[in-house]
């Protein structure tokens, strides 16, 4: 029953990921919504809009899911990808384990960043 | 064997586990006539050119399952298949892949066995229920129609040795155990679900399964395992999440007149004696 969890979340993931990513798309490519978030001007990538996204809360959220979500989809298929190479169960064992560790380092990682840029932000006004 | 006959070349391969350190390929000329079978074709070599030549088989009529083996890279039953029908000149006959072979074309079939029987290939009930042996467990016709293809499956291994993802991962529980385990999973009278979920929902089980579909191209009973397999992994989903609707199981009717006579069985003839 393991394998269904790790399925389930999986799945669940790839339909967050496409979520996201098509509110990405539609921010920063289209320039649809511009007036919602990139209310300073210009490019929606420009320095002005970035900080204004990165003050708002809810940006940064979306940011942190965005990288669970990702983290966890994409190291999941690359540990289904490895198991199909025939391991032994004790290296499938650490497999498993190295991915956990790279995933959650990975993780930690992009929320310090996040969470940084965020307050980088807000002090800034 | 037949006049005006063609002649084929059957290339099999040998293996004799105590004295071959691989199998190897040995080339017999066999006469064959029209409708001739690969088996009849092997009987052939056996009573007139090698009598060490060694398979299984038994009920020769596509029932039994135990004459299966991969024939011009086809996995297939030797008795219902026709020599004229996969070949003009050539046949190659080797044992069914993904097996340890025992001998010649004989396919070592208890792993596929012990994963089948892991999977609890049967009705699960109260043993109160199963025992009592008056009555019996009413299902409609709909139910019936829900599992009846894969109940057609004869266990020949033929899905197992097309199997790609058992070609790279000998712990995979391959379609023929999973395919028996959504047949019993989707049986009315069935209340085992939950026990066959933890194995094949567990590390190599029904999501390892890529959807190739070989497994159904080559069924000789026109089952479909792959479709089983995505329906299973569809179950286990729902399961897991607790959206699955898990009707009452069927009831036991006991005695006679209990059940639900099917509309228009037209009466019996007249007794004529």
């Amino acid at each position: 029953m393991r394998e269904t969890k790790y399925w389930t979340w999986h799945m669940a993931a790839g339909v967050v990921i496409a979520l996201l990513l098509g509110m990405h798309m539609l921010i920063m490519h289209t320039g649809l919504l511009a007036h919602i978030y990139a209310p300073m001007g210009g490019e929606a990538v420009s320095q002005a809009n970035s900080q204004f996204r990165d003050s708002d809360v809810r940006f940064t959220v979306s940011y942190i899911l965005l990288l669970g979500f990702a983290l966890y989809h994409g190291l999941y298929g690359l540990r289904t990808i490895l198991f199909e190479l025939t391991l032994k169960p004790a290296v499938e064992r650490a497999v498993t384990a190295v991915l956990l560790a790279v995933g959650l380092g990975l993780f930690g990682l992009g929320v310090w960043g996040a969470i940084g840029a965020h307050a980088l932000a807000a002090a800034r006004g | 064997m037949a006049e005006n006959g063609k002649i084929i070349q059957f290339h099999v391969s040998r293996y004799n586990p105590e004295r071959d350190a691989k199998p190897y390929v040995q080339t017999y000329a066999v006469p064959v006539r029209e409708g001739m079978t690969v088996l009849e074709g092997l009987h052939y070599i056996k009573e007139n050119l090698d009598a060490s030549l060694t398979w299984r088989y038994s009920c020769r009529m596509g029932v039994c399952g135990s004459c299966g083996m991969l024939l011009n890279g086809k996995p297939s039953l030797a008795c219902n298949t026709q020599i004229l029908h996969i070949c003009n000149a050539e046949l190659a006959v080797g044992p069914l892949p993904n097996f340890r072979i025992i001998r010649d074309l004989i396919p070592d079939l208890t792993p596929m066995f012990e994963k089948h029987r892991a999977l609890k290939p049967f009705i699960v009930r109260e043993e109160a229920e199963i025992n009592d042996p008056a009555g019996e467990f009413y299902q409609t016709p709909e139910q019936l129609e829900k599992y009846l293809q894969y109940a057609y499956c004869i266990k020949c291994g033929c899905c197992m040795g097309a199997c790609p993802t058992l070609a790279t991962d000998e712990r995979y529980l391959g379609p023929m155990p999973l395919a028996s385990a959504h047949r019993y999973n989707e049986d009315t009278r069935d209340e085992g679900r939950r026990l066959r979920n933890q194995v094949a929902g567990d590390s190599h089980g029904a999501f390892r399964c890529h959807y190739a579909g070989e497994c159904s191209r080559v069924c000789p009973k026109g089952v479909d395992p792959a479709k089983a397999i995505q329906h299973l992994k569809r179950q286990l989903v729902l399961d897991y999440l607790r959206l699955a609707r898990r009707g009452k199981p069927c009831e036991k009717l006991h005695g006679p007149g209990a059940g639900m006579p099917l509309p228009n069985i037209a009466a019996p003839p007249p007794r004529t004696v």
